[in-house]
């Protein structure tokens, strides 16, 4: 589709061919400007303020805590949903309709009807407080059993027993065949739990009430609620806590995008 | 070849493949091959009996019992549930959330298709920038955005000093730009797949045809973008009836008239605020009750598409 030119072309001043010819992206380039400007104002607003936020509050420990929590999750959650997963979509064994229809009716229920009885159960396993609490619940990713079974029914059954011909253990068809196949899912899964794990309020809320345990978000947000405090090291902790996810997203982009594209094709 | 291989991968001198052994050893293959699915799911369904299974039976368990404190329990049947029918707070507590998610996906969804098809358009110079600009607003996490907003509105220090958050409806305009803030972005990267995943022949062939633009959206855009509309819709509807960080951060608290509080909200009051774990339950079940209610017509929807 060709651009209509502006038919007084001719005599017309660039400046208003210009805006002719290209409103529409004008139009949207100050729209972007307007989204995008909360963030810049947090940034101008953070500058100078990184040494005492480091300094004066717990922060660092927080952050700290949550790079362990998240990174900690992800990994178990990955491990957990892709060996489930791999089992779920290559052998067929008694009670895998069972299975998968008690854990997929799970995936339809809000979580947070779990955080009570949760709550109990962290409570009585002597777990408040701890790490462990925070992390378990994610680790079991229902939702990432199904997008790795999914994605393992595409790998083929030829290669499988070829491994098996081969002397290759179960776990290492898991390990060395399925896993390297499904590579841009397995990222892709990654980065949502890593992203839903650093971002994650209500739960650690609920089970971390010393505040040298909280992870980034509970404390940021005790410091935000707090009356009074400073806008320019509330705003440096935002930003940090922002970056880590946001640097991920960049470095696993392109994994990003064909893990969810392949989901999505491959129904 | 085939036995080339085995040699190669297996440290056995070769007199012990012979026909016997082979035999044994396929059958013990056979057993291993039977219990790795097991093995596979132990971990996964360990972790999730544990820690989403019992949580869930516990809770129905405790929404039928009165909790004065989290240690003390009384069966009472469904005492809990009736008191919840009767209990105005709840019952704001659900308008309030019903009424940020149609107000949410009011907005939402044509902004984020205005724009999917805004930036599908190759008229428009800069259009990678343009989505990743518009995207990129969906990568902060919703505390964080909670605590943005809430200095970007502070009535002494922010740019826009309005006194939003004394007022009911201003602070609930305050919490829905927030969420938009998180969301139109993101909806808008949903769309923008399906939308380039419709043929351009198929629009070009309709307009050779005389139709408009406006039937041109309706019969050859809309049916490609449905699946993605539906999805978008339960997804903003789930997310919406669960929503609580947004509004218990950026107002601090239930604000004005309790214009913060919604359903989860109550329930973290209820359970964690006073420790009633019991009727926390209760407000639980009936936020499940709730999301059924809300998704059904979607999954039908959904389904009826791709059908």
């Amino acid at each position: 589709v060709r651009t209509p030119i502006c038919p007084c072309g001719a005599t017309a001043n660039i400046g208003a061919r210009i805006i002719n010819r290209h409103w529409p992206t004008l139009v949207l380039a100050l729209l972007a400007a307007v989204a995008v400007s909360p963030l810049a104002w947090v940034v101008w607003q953070s500058l100078g303020h990184y040494g005492a936020l480091l300094d004066d509050h717990a922060y660092g420990r927080w952050w700290v805590n949550s790079v362990f929590v998240a990174s900690t999750q992800t990994v178990i959650a990955v491990l957990l949903a892709s060996l489930g997963g791999f089992a779920v979509a290559k052998y067929r064994f008694r009670g895998r309709r069972v299975i998968l229809a008690i854990v997929l009716s799970v995936l339809l229920l809000p979580y947070q009807v779990l955080l009570p009885g949760g709550y109990d159960l962290v409570r009585r396993l002597g777990l408040l407080d701890t790490f462990w609490a925070v992390l378990a619940p994610g680790s079991a990713s229902v939702f990432g059993l199904v997008l790795f079974a999914r994605a393992m029914r595409s790998v083929p059954d030829d290669l499988l027993a070829a491994g098996r011909i081969d002397g290759c253990s179960e776990v290492r068809l898991w390990w060395s065949i399925a896993m390297p196949l499904v590579r841009p899912m397995t990222a892709a899964f990654a980065l949502l739990t890593f992203a839903g794990s650093w971002n994650a309020f209500l739960w650690p809320q609920v089970v971390l009430q010393d505040d040298g345990r909280y992870t980034l978000p509970i404390g940021l947000a005790s410091l935000s609620l707090l009356p009074g405090s400073d806008l320019g090291v509330l705003m440096a902790g935002t930003v940090l806590g922002v970056l880590p996810v946001a640097a991920l997203f960049f470095a696993l982009q392109n994994d990003f995008v064909a893990g969810l594209t392949a989901g999505a094709t491959k129904g | 070849v085939c036995i080339c291989v085995h040699l190669r991968f297996h440290p056995l001198p070769p007199p012990l493949l012979s026909f016997a052994t082979e035999q044994q050893r396929r059958v013990s293959l056979a057993a291993v091959k039977r219990a790795a699915p097991y093995l596979f799911l132990a971990p996964f369904l360990a972790v999730f009996a544990t820690f989403h299974l019992y949580p869930l039976g516990r809770s129905l368990a405790l929404s039928l019992c009165a909790t004065p404190s989290p240690r003390r329990t009384a069966f009472v049947g469904l005492a809990n549930y009736a008191y919840l029918v009767r209990d105005i707070t709840f019952w704001l507590a659900v308008g309030n959330t019903a009424a940020y998610v149609v107000a949410f996906l009011a907005v939402q969804l044509p902004l984020s298709l205005g724009l999917a098809m805004a930036l599908n358009d190759r008229r428009v110079a800069g259009r990678n920038a343009l989505r990743f600009a518009f995207f990129s607003t969906s990568l902060a996490g919703s505390v964080f955005a909670a605590i943005i907003f809430a200095r970007l509105v502070d009535p002494r220090h922010g740019p826009v000093r309005v006194a939003w958050l004394a007022s009911p409806l201003l602070a609930r305009a305050a919490v829905l730009i927030a969420w938009l803030w998180l969301s139109v972005g993101f909806g808008m990267v949903y769309l923008l797949a399906a939308l380039q995943a419709v043929d351009p022949a198929l629009r070009d062939a309709a307009a050779v045809d005389g139709a408009g633009a406006a039937s041109r959206f309706r019969h050859v855009t809309l049916p490609a973008i449905r699946p993605v509309l539906s999805f978008l819709l339960l997804a903003g509807c789930v997310s919406g009836f669960q929503s609580f960080e947004l509004q218990y951060v950026l107002i601090g608290g239930p604000g004005p008239q309790l214009a913060g509080l919604t359903v989860v909200g109550y329930l973290y009051t209820v359970g964690f605020g006073q420790g009633n774990l019991g009727y926390a339950s209760a407000v639980g079940w009936a936020l499940v009750a709730i999301t059924m209610v809300a998704a059904a017509p979607q999954w039908r929807l959904g389904r009826d598409a791709t059908a």
